[in-house]
């Protein structure tokens, strides 16, 4: 065990954990926040996704000694449902999703995409996405969601 | 800021003032924590049991169904809104509490628009009635002189008396007796009241914006993983990817280091670990070495063994989707007969979040958080597994991962219930993504042996159809994986996987599709074990069925929509939706295949279409075939799509679109392997499924028949789908698939295996 300070959604906080653990858990069960959920455990589908430092990252794999300083932004960091964030918003305008369960991580990895990317093109999206797994099916909405988020015509 | 940590003591000072707000349904879970059946079970004779007008005029629904991502949620709010003329905000519902509700049956084969939704309507209908006949006393004015509007009775002509639903019962009950006759599924309520007559629907029937989307956008909605009970503790299974046999030795010396362990749990086979950290349970698990005795038995170790134990065995049970004439004696006669054998692998579910479960079992009572189908037959399972009555079972629901029929069997509720009778404290149990890969039961892998015969006039007078499947063996009538485990035997084999989809609509002169379900429960737990995996087996029998019929007319040198349609006689709708997609889709009607060319890719389209419980969809699929590689791109797919009256038509195209990608993806990409002992794709690589990039452009047709009853949305797209691309493929290429997924090796091997045109 050690003592981990966490720059987490513009706060910081230390944390008595074990270095090694991801820092999906960290999030989930000491931060309570619900947003990354645990998929895979092995960066294969992107549900636990979380931005740090500007890019997105599989906090499943993401050893929580690994993360240093660095700012870690969560679903629950950009909006809510009184004050959405202009991705959160278009998800809910374009009803893109169905169960909800990858949707942390499409909104997350599209987050990354848009600061980097304004503007992007739908072969963008498509590439930026392509590690997000979506059982559902609902990707046609997605792509239409961060379309729609970033100022473009859908 | 503090979200989730308010203790029990803090919410019973809050009591009633209570504010509800996403932040705090954790909060109203633990208030829920009440014993199991300490309030009575709701009666379905009850008014109250179905429908509650609050003090601010808000509407709840009490239902067993549950949100399972298909947006049911908002179309049953719809109905019920549209009952009683109140606005779809102010309807709640409160969905999967077994304490709370009654059991409409398990939320599975599509089937709640279809049934829940008239139990619904009338049970609103009810309130109607009743609510119309207390604002008649009210206003002295006779209740057919009254009308509602935005939930206030107005008399017809003088708006000025006018009394709302909240001042005439708003947080009072009605004590209403109502009609209700048969149980589950069957259960009819208030036949005895008219509802609404669907041409005057004014809230059924326009796009509504789901309820449950916006909190699942902001990390603020409660799924049954974020479910977090004071002194819970974190489970974690230990399960071989391999024909689960007893533990001939644990070595508990291998996890003596791991901080926080609490037990390590062992039932029969059964084994677990408890810790209290998540991170700890995890980490035992991974660590704790466990020897297990060798399997008494094989299974058949690749396909080609499959497929001969699959024709090689008898069925247990024959279903007959289909029987006219004789269909033997007409073959013998026709010239021109044709043969086919088609093949369906394993298939998963593939939760994108594994199965998950909190369970807190004290004493002879049990209370389960659960993202289950099935609230009540959760509550069955858990009273059979720990041997106590079912009403000291609580089954509480929440959200869980999309299940697509496989959370109809909640082992995960289980094996947290084993867990917390062990520790004799809350556990929460997730599944680790090995374990949900590995043990889901697999979609049954199916063959099906065709035989057509073709008569001088080139007229189909014969169809043989034999879908050879394995049938569920984990079902509602068998016991699930922790209860094997713990000695607890299925009395029955199984449940068939459905006999659709085998070429039952068409008027062929003579004519058989059955179903031959095959023996497959073993006597300890496989890999393989079997359940309902969505549009249960009619993907393999329409692609079968629809495949054989294509390849026909290409023999005859017919259009394939031109042929159907020839057989089509007496299904108007059936008709419709072909030609609707003909139409959509511009299909010029030709010879198949396409004229060969030598471009690197071959393009090509196909059609496909069938019918399941009630509802319509034919589907165009345009691929791409890259020669060099045999890899298919499938560019757009074109579908038509008749589920009776539409509730919610927003609703209704998210879960086509959903359907249609998921046909591809189970088209393309999806087959579980195996050997003799195990599943060996335990993870997203070695089980592939639809990625961003190779998604295609969708163009859906939603026909709303107003004169047919409401049926779901949650399957009968997805059947058509690999049929339609199959013969795309074909199309463009002239080489026939017979085998699913429709891999770059397989699709090259049929590419070598063809004559060049």
């Amino acid at each position: 065990m050690a003592k981990i300070s966490l720059k987490v959604n513009g706060q910081s906080r230390a944390v008595d954990v074990d270095p090694a653990m991801p820092l999906l858990y960290v999030l989930r069960n000491d931060f309570k926040l619900n947003g990354p959920k645990f998929g895979c455990g092995l960066g294969q589908c992107g549900a636990c996704t979380v931005v740090m430092n500007g890019n997105a990252i599989r906090s499943c794999v993401t050893e929580v000694k690994d993360v240093g300083g660095r700012a870690i932004t969560t679903l629950e960091g950009l909006g809510s449902v009184k004050k959405p964030h202009p991705l959160q918003k278009a998800f809910m305008d374009e009803q893109a999703l169905q169960c909800g369960y990858c949707i942390n991580g499409f909104i997350m990895s599209a987050k990354a995409l848009l600061d980097k990317n304004p503007k992007p093109t739908d072969a963008d999206i498509k590439e930026a996405l392509a590690g997000n797994l979506c059982r559902c099916g609902t990707h046609t909405r997605i792509l239409r969601a961060v379309k729609r988020a970033s100022g473009q015509k859908v | 800021m503090k979200k989730f940590d308010l203790s029990r003591r803090e919410l019973l000072k809050a009591g009633g003032a209570l504010i509800v707000s996403f932040n705090l349904f954790p909060a109203m879970d633990l208030l829920a924590q009440a014993e199991p059946g300490a309030q009575g079970m709701p009666d379905p004779k009850q008014l109250d049991s179905w429908i509650a007008v609050a003090q601010d005029g808000t509407v709840t629904v009490f239902t067993s169904k549950v949100e399972l991502g298909t947006g049911i949620k908002t179309a049953l709010a719809q109905i019920a809104a549209e009952e009683l003329d109140v606005p779809l905000a102010k309807i709640k519902v409160d969905m999967g509490d077994t304490d709370k509700t009654i059991d409409q049956a398990t939320t599975s084969g599509s089937r709640t628009i279809e049934r829940a939704g008239p139990q619904i309507r009338q049970a609103a209908a009810a309130a109607r009635k009743e609510l119309l006949r207390l604002a008649s006393q009210r206003l002295g004015a006779p209740a057919e002189k009254l009308t509602v509007k935005d939930g206030i009775v107005s008399v017809a002509g003088n708006p000025s008396k006018r009394v709302s639903y909240a001042q005439l019962i708003g947080g009072k009950r009605f004590n209403v007796t109502i009609q209700a006759e048969g149980k589950a599924g069957e259960l009819k309520l208030a036949q005895d009241v008219k509802a609404k007559d669907p041409n005057e629907y004014q809230t059924v029937g326009k796009p509504a914006p789901r309820v449950d989307v916006p909190p699942k956008t902001t990390g603020e909605a409660v799924y049954v993983h974020d479910v977090r009970i004071p002194g819970m503790l974190h489970g974690r299974v230990v399960r071989p990817p391999v024909i689960n046999t007893a533990p001939a030795s644990i070595d508990e010396d291998s996890v003596k280091d791991i901080p926080g362990l609490v037990k390590i749990v062992r039932e029969g086979s059964f084994v677990g670990v408890v810790a209290k950290t998540e991170w700890a349970a995890i980490q035992a698990a991974q660590k704790l070495k466990v020897t297990w005795e060798k399997p008494p038995f094989q299974l058949p170790a690749n396909r080609e063994e499959l497929d001969k134990y699959l024709t090689g065995n008898k069925s247990f049970t024959t279903l007959k989707a289909g029987e006219k004439g004789d269909p033997a004696g007409a073959l013998d006669k026709t010239k021109k007969r044709y043969e086919a054998v088609f093949r369906w692998p394993f298939q998963m579910h593939g939760m994108i979040g594994p199965s998950c479960a909190v369970a807190d079992v004290r004493g002879n009572k049990a209370t389960v958080w659960s993202g289950c189908q099935g609230p009540f037959r959760t509550r069955a399972s858990i009273s059979s597994l720990l041997k106590i009555p079912e009403e000291n079972v609580r089954v509480i629901y929440h959200e869980g991962s999309g299940s697509y029929g496989r959370l109809s069997n909640d082992d995960g509720a289980e094996d947290a219930a084993l867990l917390s009778r062990a520790v004799g404290a809350p556990v929460r149990i997730q599944w680790m993504r090995q374990d949900e890969h590995g043990w889901e039961p697999k979609g049954p892998a199916q063959l099906q042996k065709l035989r057509a015969g073709v008569d001088a006039d080139g007229k189909i007078v014969a169809w043989e159809f034999v879908d050879y499947s394995l049938p569920w063996t984990v079902a509602a009538t068998t016991t699930l994986l922790a209860s094997q485990q713990i000695g607890l035997k299925s009395k029955v084999p199984g449940q068939g996987n459905g006999n659709q989809g085998g070429g039952e609509i068409y008027a062929f002169e003579n004519t058989k599709v059955l179903a031959e379900e095959i023996p497959w429960m073993k006597p300890e737990p496989i890999p393989l074990r079997t359940s309902n995996l969505r549009a249960p087996g009619q993907l393999s029998r329409c692609f079968a069925s629809e495949t054989l019929l294509s390849e026909i007319a290409a023999d005859l040198g017919v259009d394939p929509i031109e042929l159907r349609l020839r057989y089509l006689t007496a299904d108007a709708r059936a008709t419709d939706v072909l030609k609707r997609v003909a139409e959509k889709s511009q299909w010029q009607r030709r010879r198949q295949p396409a004229e060969a060319s030598n471009a690197p890719t071959a393009k090509g389209r196909g059609v496909a279409m069938t019918r399941r419980a009630g509802g319509y969809t034919a589907a165009v699929a345009d691929v791409e075939v890259e020669r060099a590689t045999g890899k298919v791109a499938v560019r757009r797919i074109t579908l038509t799509h008749d589920c009776g009256l539409i509730v919610n038509p927003d609703g209704v195209k998210n879960q086509v679109e959903g359907n249609i990608v998921q046909g591809v993806s189970r088209a393309l990409y999806e087959e579980v392997a195996f050997d003799g002992n195990a599943v060996t794709s335990v993870d997203w690589e070695g089980y592939p499924i639809l990625r961003f990039p190779d998604v295609p452009e969708l163009d859906i047709v939603l026909i709303d028949r107003r004169d047919v009853s409401p049926l779901g949305a949650g399957e009968l797209s997805t059947v058509p789908i690999p049929a339609a691309i199959g013969n795309a493929i074909f199309d463009a290429t002239g080489a026939r698939l017979r085998d699913v997924p429709f891999t770059p090796k397989r699709v090259l091997a049929a590419l070598k295996a063809t004559k060049p045109a």
